[in-house]
């Protein structure tokens, strides 16, 4: 087992935190592993990039060779294309949608998605909508670590337990927000993976799961939401232009 | 067996710690700040280890030279340009020798991801004629640090432990021992005549040095950290972190002779060997071709191909990773390779918003405007991002303390108005000299402090010449004292500011404006004000 990763984003989003818990939850499990992180120069505004190695085996080269990530997690959608070559043909891509807009000629966001959407294994989040749900904006770090933690071979509870000594010393309150965001973040995640394997189209998934609340949202009701937009694509539609939030599990009723 | 979590410049700091450390002397500097600050952290719980930024590097090799004086072990850290600032003392602390190991631990930044060059400090070791070590992971540069403090005792010489960015920067399990060893008594050596270099004392030392070199060969050529294994009539040399890069692209059973190099000076038997076996040679070093210039020499070798980055297998420049590594190895590209995409908009860093700096260099702008295409000359910090779009501020970044001394040089030569911007760390650093010297020649110059009261780009440190202690300083150099201004960079005193600057612009003699406003980062991060 060898799993390569990507962690990309912008300084200040907090790539090397995710890059703490995995490692870490890594450590935990009798991994081998290695992290190669940017400091310096590169971390004010710039993009960053993290490579994250983990295997049951020795791990030699502390970077990843090309096209042989098996997965580019990133807090920022641009940052994903400025690695995707080190992807394998069969990496995911999981990504917030949340554009860090810090630069004058960042492209129109509506292109940047159908381009993104080109991808075959894919998590679309809006980490910006969910971290605000669990309660601060600047975890959504932890919402793209949860959106991805379906994909990667370390479990919940081995990740969870760092993401609690990560903010430990910030306090009870910043953990239970980190926790929130890493467990919404990993729900609407397998909801979104549900939606896309029952045939809704990666653009549609990420519009329901942003109308849904995302406190709500469980992979469970991922199959009732598919069936629903499969039988009545024009209510789905009328739905996703409305506003409010819905609940997730008020799919039963519209079915 | 406990496994810790550490980047590379921190195994390096464990290490030291483990063999018995006293002390830890450095200023900060991307890829090696890490080294220190693990051990300032670990002292701060511990205590009984010195651990306070120096004002350069210099000054911290001077220190950590005093205290192997006194008998004790030192780790010295620092960046790889820093030991150009340190060198004088470096190179002489080879010649007097050590008494307490004293090791010096360099970070090279191979593709200058944060530096103005990539210079290879494995020369100035080989310059110095002391002992090199260069780890290929973090385990090493844990246990090499052991071996390196044994070697300078057993030598007493200062040896060098040879980081580059990839290993200082990268994060790693590491295996420690159950027992650091005791730090050593308070045995200062009072033997004048090596720490006196006078000629005729020099003279002694250095024969002593050259006398050591056979030992320090006989080591290298013994030490488990050079490996040779001879098989087909291809053979490879991966020095340092190279080897990670090979092993990631070879197969088990692969034909290659292989030497390991981690340990110099150069295994010259070994290398022979080698040399003896095959028919081919590629050399792997992330750095400069020391390796393989050394072994062509200058009129290369009769029988044996030798290959690198000389010859094009591998680039002259830049950091090497395992996609080039492969390429040189003369395998096919792997077959998910792909190219990057090219045309996504860049991203380079920037200032923080609302940082100061940003109000100090509008205003700088403001108040050149009446000049036709003024140069401003800086120095290394945060605020040389001030040399990009939209500020486009600064036009030149050379050295720690450049700033002044260039725009002193350019007065000199009649060019006017002569300005530099230096903040306050690299003002204390490298810039109270240049200035001492500007105001005592009576230079027409305007040198800006940009005092944030911190090392910010590098994550805050302290900074030795902020606030009073920077005035005083200043004031000190003899300049007048209605031309060290202060100002507030903010948004609401920017035309008060560009006013300031305007009225030392046209003042023909040394001038001085300091623009004080704490780094935000350093507020969020101390509560300072």
């Amino acid at each position: 087992m060898q799993e390569n990763i990507i962690l990309a984003g912008v300084g200040g989003q907090g790539i090397l935190s995710i890059a703490y818990v995995v490692d870490n939850a890594a450590l935990d499990a009798g991994l081998q592993f290695k992290q190669a992180e940017v400091h310096g120069m590169s971390q004010r505004g710039g993009a960053v990039q993290s490579h994250l190695r983990y295997s049951d085996q020795p791990i030699h080269s502390d970077l990843i060779p090309l096209g042989r990530a098996d997965m580019v997690l990133s807090v920022e959608p641009l940052e994903v294309l400025r690695y995707w070559h080190y992807l394998a043909p069969d990496g995911w891509v999981v990504t917030s949608v949340t554009p860090y807009v810090n630069i004058p000629d960042y492209p129109p966001i509506d292109d940047l998605l159908e381009e993104l959407a080109t991808f075959a294994n894919l998590v679309l989040v809006d980490a910006g909508q969910v971290a605000r749900a669990a309660g601060n904006m600047r975890a959504q770090n932890m919402v793209v670590l949860g959106a991805a933690s379906n994909q990667i071979e370390l479990t919940e509870d081995q990740l969870l337990k760092h993401v609690e000594t990560l903010f430990l010393r910030k306090g009870e309150k910043v953990v239970e927000v980190n926790r929130r965001a890493f467990s919404f973040g990993r729900a609407v995640g397998g909801f979104y993976r549900g939606l896309n394997d029952r045939g809704v189209g990666p653009l549609e998934a990420l519009a329901l799961c942003r109308r849904l609340d995302p406190a709500s949202i469980d992979p469970v009701h991922a199959e009732a939401w598919a069936s629903f937009a499969a039988a009545e694509p024009n209510k789905l539609r009328e739905i996703l232009a409305g506003d409010g939030a819905i609940a997730c599990d008020q799919v039963t009723a519209l079915a | 067996m406990q496994r810790q979590l550490l980047l590379g410049d921190e195994a390096v700091g464990l290490g030291a710690v483990h063999a018995g450390l006293s002390g830890v002397y450095g200023y900060p500097g991307t890829p090696s700040t890490e080294i220190f600050e693990f051990v300032e952290r670990y002292a701060k719980k511990v205590g009984n280890i010195h651990a306070f930024w120096s004002t350069n590097e210099k000054v911290a090799y001077e220190e950590a030279l005093g205290m192997s004086w006194a008998g004790k072990r030192a780790l010295v850290c620092m960046k790889h340009v820093g030991l150009n600032v340190a060198a004088d003392a470096f190179m002489n602390s080879a010649i007097t020798g050590t008494n307490g190991g004293l090791v010096v631990a360099v970070a090279d930044d191979p593709g200058m991801h944060s530096s103005q060059n990539e210079q290879d400090s494995r020369y100035y070791a080989q310059f110095a004629l002391i002992p090199c070590l260069e780890p290929h992971d973090q385990q090493e540069c844990y246990d090499m640090m052991f071996d390196a403090f044994e070697l300078s005792e057993a030598l007493s010489t200062p040896v060098m432990i040879r980081l580059v960015t990839r290993i200082a920067h990268s994060r790693s399990a590491v295996v420690t021992v159950p027992e650091p060893r005791a730090q050593n008594d308070l045995e200062p050596n009072r033997d004048i005549k090596k720490w006196t270099l006078l000629p005729s004392n020099a003279r002694v030392q250095y024969q002593h040095l050259t006398e050591k070199q056979p030992e320090l060969l006989r080591q290298a050529e013994e030490s488990r950290y050079n490996t040779l294994t001879l098989v087909g009539k291809k053979g490879v040399i991966v020095c340092g972190l190279a080897a990670n890069y090979f092993y990631e692209n070879v197969a088990d059973d692969h034909d290659l002779s292989v030497l390991t190099l981690r340990h110099y000076p150069l295994p010259t038997a070994k290398i022979r060997t080698l040399v003896e076996h095959v028919d081919e040679l590629l050399v792997l070093e992330d750095g400069y071709p020391l390796v393989e210039s050394t072994i062509r020499g200058l009129f290369g070798l009769q029988n044996v191909t030798v290959k690198g980055r000389m010859t094009g297998e591998l680039p002259r420049t830049g950091e090497l990773n395992p996609d080039l590594v492969r390429s040189a190895l003369g395998l096919a590209p792997l077959d998910t390779a792909r190219e990057p995409q090219e045309s996504i908009a860049g991203r380079p860093p920037s200032l923080c918003t609302g940082c100061p700096h940003t109000d100090t260099f509008k205003a700088l702008n403001e108040a050149l405007d009446t000049f036709d295409n003024p140069q401003v000359f800086s120095d290394i910090g945060c605020y040389t991002l001030a040399a990009l779009p939209p500020l486009e501020a600064i036009h030149s970044c050379v050295a720690m303390g450049a700033s002044i001394g260039m725009a002193a040089g350019a007065a000199h030569a009649g060019y006017s108005p002569a300005v530099a911007a230096i903040g306050d760390s690299t003002f204390s650093h490298g810039g109270i000299t240049p200035l001492l010297s500007a105001v005592q020649q009576g230079v027409n110059l305007n040198v800006i402090v940009v005092d944030n009261s911190t090392v910010g780009m590098t994550g805050t440190q302290r900074s030795m010449s902020t606030g009073q202690t920077l005035d005083q300083i200043v004031l000190g150099t003899g300049i007048d004292p209605a031309h060290m201004r202060i100002i507030e960079p903010l948004p609401k005193n920017h035309d008060a500011n560009v006013q300031v600057i305007r009225e030392e612009l046209s003042y023909q003699g040394p001038s001085v404006i300091i623009a004080r406003r704490a780094c935000l980062e350093a507020i969020k991060r101390h509560k300072v004000s």
